[in-house]
C-alpha cells in the first residue's frame, strides 16, 4: 500500500486512512533504529534534498537520519534568510533543485504557503517541514504516534494545547490531526494568542490554562517565541510563565496518567517547569524518537513505498 | 469630422436620461443629443459629401465617458509593471476615457515637475484623460505637506498618500483644511499601519486556518472614523478609498446622515471575491485593503445601493510576474482592475444590487464630482467622451490578452458578462471592438 499523494503539505488533506498508514508504517521502521547497524538499503539510490530555509537542528536532523537509515543521500540547505534575500526566487530555487533531479524535497520556510509554491514547481515529492504559522504536518504525526503508543489509542482521550496558538504551525497540525483522530481538543492561552475564530477548527478555548487541562489525558505545551513580546502578546517572561507556565500544582487538575507533550526546544521555566519536562509522565524525548520513524514512513511511501 | 452614434440607449444619470436618442459629435464635443439627429451625411452646396461617419449601435447602452478614479500607472519609476502608455491603453480597452492616477510612483509625485510630467506623457499618448492625485505629503512620508496650490496649477485633481497612509492625525486635519480651502479632495487609504503591522490579508477564520498574519478590519475602521471626525470638526471635505468593511459601510453611512462632508469609493473586487479566496496561497488575491468576508460583501453591496459608497474605482494596481511569483508574506499587493472593472460592476446590475443608471452614475457623474472636473456628462457642449457597452456579450478573461502590461489579475479564467465595446474621448476613438471604426 502506498500514499496516493504527490506531496505531503499538511495534515489538513489527509484522510483518517492516510493517517492510520502513516502511523502504521513508521512503527514498522521504529525497529531499525534500534539496531547495531542502523541502517536498511530501503532507498538506496533515492536523492533527498533537505531546503531548510529558516532556523531548525531538531528537524533537520531528524529528516536527515530518517534519510540516511533508509540509505537514501540526503542533501542538506540551510540558509536563515528566505530565498528572495539572496536574490533568486523560491520558484528559481525550486527548479534548479528540480533539475538535479532529486526524489523528495523536504521544505521549512518562515512563509505560510511556501511549500505549497514549491509543490507546484516541481514534479518531486515535497515534504513540509513547517511553514510559516501554517502546518507542521510531521510533527503532529510524531505527536498522534507517541499518543498512540502510550495510551493505545487516540479516539475519545481529551487533549489541552497551550500557548501562543495564534503563531504556531504545531498547533494548527495538531488540531487537524487530533480532531480528525477523534479526540476532544481543547486549546488555552491569553486572549492575545488565539487566533479568531478559533472554536471553528472543533476546539474549545480557554483563556486560562487550568479550564484546558481539567481531566487531560494529554497536556501538549507550546514554544513561547520570546521574541514575540514585540508584538504585545504578553507583558513579561514572568507573568506568563507565573499564569500559563504548567507546573506541578496545575497538572493535577489532568487526569493521574496524563501524558505531557511539546514539540520542542523547551523553555525550561518558562511554558514548562523544570521537574514537569523531567517528570515520569512527560514523553518529550519520546516524541523526538518517534520523529525520526514518522519521517522513515513518509519519506518510503512517498517514493512509492515498494 | 462629424461622428454620429445612432439606435443606442443612452443613459446619463448627469442629464437624467435613459431613452434610445442619437448624438452628434462635432470637434471632439457633443454637438447635439436626440432622436431627430439626420442619419444621412448632408450634401454640401457642390455636391460633396461632408465628412460624417455614423456608427450604428442598435442594442448598445452608450453612456458618459467612465471614470476610474483609483490606479496606479506606475510611471516614473516602475515601468516594469506599467507605463503611462500601457496604462492608457488598458483604460480605453476597459471603456475608461478618464484616470485619476495615485503618487506613489518613484519620485513620488509630490512636486510640479512630477505631475507635468504625467500631464504630457499622458497627452503625448492620448488614448486616456489622465488626472494626477498628488501626494498629501513630501515623499508620502507623513511629515510635510506638499505645496497643494502649486501642484492644483500644475493639474494635480486631489491629493493622497494611498498606500502609505497619513498616521498623523494633525498633518490628516491639516491636509483637509488646506484641500478643502482650495475645493480639491484629499483621499484617504484608511489603514492604521501598527494595527496591520505585518498582516497579509483578512483577519478572520481562512487567515485562521492558513495561519498567515491577519489585517483587522478594525485597521481600516479606526482611521475611516478618525477621517471622518476630522471632516465634521473642519467642516473640510474627505475621499474615504477603497471601502472594504461593513464597519466602514456604516461609518460613512451615519455620517452622511449627519451631513458630514465624505464621500467614498469601493473596488469590484471588494464586492466580488472573499478571503476564502486566499485558500491556495494565490498572491493574485493578495490586496490591500485585504479580500475580508461573505458579511462585507454584502454591507459592501448594500451601500453601493444606498448610495453610501458613491464611487466605483478598480484600484488598478499592475504588478510584475517577479513581484508576485514569490512566497505570500513577500508578495506585492494589489490587482489590475481597468479591463475587468466594467464587467464587474455590470454584474450588480444582473443581480439587482443597482439599476444601469445608478452604476453609470458612480462610475461618471459622481466621480466627476468628487475630483470637481468637467466630465461624466453628454450635456451639449461637454467634451466627447464616450463607452459603449454591450451588456450582453459574454467573454472570458484572459490576462495574456490585457492591454496592461502586468497579467496580475485573479480573475483570469472567469465568465464575463458585459463589456465596452467602443470608447471615445474628446471625438476620437480609443478602442472599439470592430476594426471598421478605427
Amino acid at each position: 500500500m502506498k500514499l496516493a499523494k504527490k506531496d505531503l503539505l499538511g495534515i489538513q488533506d489527509l484522510s483518517v486512512e492516510e493517517i492510520n498508514l502513516i502511523l502504521d508504517t513508521a512503527e514498522s521502521f521504529i525497529e531499525v533504529s534500534t539496531r547495531e547497524i542502523k541502517k536498511v538499503p530501503t532507498l538506496r539510490g533515492k536523492t533527498i534534498i533537505n531546503l531548510f530555509l529558516e532556523a531548525s537542528t531538531r528537524t533537520r536532523t531528524s529528516f536527515e537520519i530518517a534519510g540516511k537509515r533508509l540509505s537514501a543521500d540526503t542533501i542538506n540547505i540551510s540558509s536563515s534568510t528566505s530565498s528572495i534575500v539572496k536574490g533568486e526566487t523560491l520558484i528559481d530555487t525550486a527548479k534548479n533543485l528540480e533539475a538535479m533531479n532529486p526524489d523528495v524535497v523536504v521544505i521549512r520556510h518562515s512563509a505560510a504557503g511556501a511549500p505549497h509554491i514549491l509543490a507546484k514547481a516541481v514534479k518531486q515529492a515535497v515534504i513540509n517541514a513547517g511553514d510559516g504559522s501554517h502546518e507542521h504536518p510531521t510533527q503532529a504525526l510524531l505527536d498522534l504516534m507517541t499518543i498512540r503508543s502510550k495510551k493505545g489509542k487516540i479516539d475519545g482521550l481529551k487533549v489541552a494545547i497551550c500557548g501562543d496558538i495564534a503563531h504556531s504551525r504545531v498547533a494548527r497540525s495538531n488540531i487537524y490531526a487530533l480532531t480528525k483522530m477523534g479526540a476532544s481538543v481543547a486549546v488555552a492561552g491569553p486572549a492575545t494568542m488565539m487566533p479568531r475564530y478559533i472554536e471553528r477548527m472543533g476546539v474549545q478555548a480557554y483563556s486560562k490554562l487550568e479550564e484546558a487541562i481539567i481531566d487531560a489525558d494529554i497536556v501538549m505545551m507550546l514554544r513561547i517565541q520570546l521574541e514575540r513580546q514585540n508584538e504585545h502578546i504578553f507583558p513579561s517572561l514572568r507573568e506568563y510563565a507565573t499564569y500559563f507556565g504548567l507546573n506541578r500544582k496545575n497538572i493535577s487538575l489532568a487526569k493521574k496518567d496524563v501524558l505531557v507533550m511539546h514539540p520542542g526546544p523547551v523553555n525550561r521555566g518558562v511554558e514548562l517547569a523544570p521537574d514537569i519536562a523531567d517528570a515520569p509522565f512527560s514523553v518529550i524525548l519520546d516524541q523526538v524518537t518517534n520523529g525520526v520513524a514518522v519521517r522513515m514512513a513518509l519519506l518510503y511511501l512517498l517514493t512509492g513505498g515498494n | 469630422m462629424k461622428l454620429i452614434l445612432t439606435g443606442g440607449r443612452v443613459v446619463d444619470p448627469s442629464l437624467n436620461i435613459d431613452a434610445v436618442l442619437d448624438i452628434s459629435i462635432e470637434d471632439g464635443k457633443i454637438a447635439g443629443i436626440g432622436p431627430d439627429i439626420p442619419k444621412e451625411p448632408a450634401k454640401s452646396r457642390k455636391g460633396m459629401q461632408t465628412n460624417v461617419k455614423t456608427i450604428h449601435l442598435g442594442g448598445m447602452i452608450v453612456v458618459p465617458g467612465l471614470i476610474d478614479m483609483h490606479v496606479h500607472l506606475r510611471e516614473p519609476g516602475f515601468e516594469y509593471k506599467e507605463t503611462i502608455e500601457t496604462g492608457s491603453r488598458a483604460a480605453a480597452a476597459g471603456g475608461f476615457t478618464s484616470v485619476a492616477c495615485m503618487p506613489n510612483t518613484n519620485p513620488v509625485n509630490d512636486s510640479r515637475s512630477i505631475t507635468e510630467f504625467i500631464k504630457k506623457k499622458a497627452a503625448l499618448c492620448g488614448l486616456v484623460n489622465v488626472y494626477p492625485i498628488a501626494a498629501v505629503s513630501i515623499g508620502s512620508a507623513g511629515t510635510n505637506l506638499t505645496d497643494f496650490r502649486d501642484l492644483r496649477d500644475a493639474g494635480a485633481v486631489g491629493f493622497s498618500d494611498d498606500g502609505k497612509p497619513v498616521a498623523n492625525s494633525a498633518l490628516m486635519r491639516r491636509a483637509l483644511e488646506y484641500a478643502s480651502s482650495i475645493s480639491l479632495p484629499v483621499i484617504s487609504h484608511c489603514e492604521d499601519t501598527l494595527l496591520s503591522a505585518g498582516g497579509v490579508m483578512n483577519e478572520g477564520f481562512a487567515a485562521t486556518e492558513l495561519g498567515l498574519q491577519g489585517i483587522p478590519a478594525i485597521a481600516e475602521d479606526v482611521m475611516t472614523v478618525r477621517d471622518i471626525m476630522i471632516a465634521a470638526y473642519t467642516g473640510a471635505a474627505v475621499h474615504i478609498a477603497h471601502v472594504s468593511t461593513a464597519g466602514s459601510v456604516d461609518i460613512i453611512r451615519e455620517a452622511k446622515k449627519r451631513g458630514i462632508r465624505v464621500t467614498a469609493e469601493t473596488a469590484p473586487h471588494y464586492f466580488t471575491l472573499t478571503e476564502e479566496s486566499l485558500r491556495e496561497y494565490d498572491t493574485f488575491y493578495k490586496v490591500n485593503p485585504p479580500l475580508r468576508t461573505k458579511e462585507d460583501v454584502a454591507a459592501v453591496k448594500e451601500g453601493l445601493r444606498d448610495d453610501t459608497i458613491d464611487v466605483i474605482a478598480s484600484d488598478h494596481a499592475p504588478h510584475a510576474a517577479t513581484d508576485k511569483e514569490v512566497e505570500f508574506d513577500l508578495a506585492s499587493s494589489g490587482m489590475v482592475g481597468l479591463e475587468t472593472s466594467l464587467a464587474l460592476s455590470l454584474s450588480l446590475v444582473s443581480d439587482g444590487v443597482l439599476t444601469l443608471p445608478q452604476l453609470i452614475q458612480k462610475m461618471s457623474a459622481w466621480p466627476a464630482k468628487v475630483l470637481n472636473i468637467p466630465k461624466g456628462t453628454l450635456r451639449i457642449g461637454a467634451d466627447a467622451d464616450i463607452t459603449v457597452i454591450d451588456t450582453k456579450k459574454t467573454w472570458t478573461v484572459d490576462r495574456m490578452q490585457f492591454r496592461s502590461r502586468s497579467r496580475n489579475s485573479p480573475f483570469h479564467g472567469r465568465q464575463m458578462t458585459g463589456r465596452a465595446i467602443l470608447t471615445i474621448k474628446g471625438g476620437k476613438i480609443t478602442y472599439s471592438d470592430n476594426q471598421d471604426n478605427t
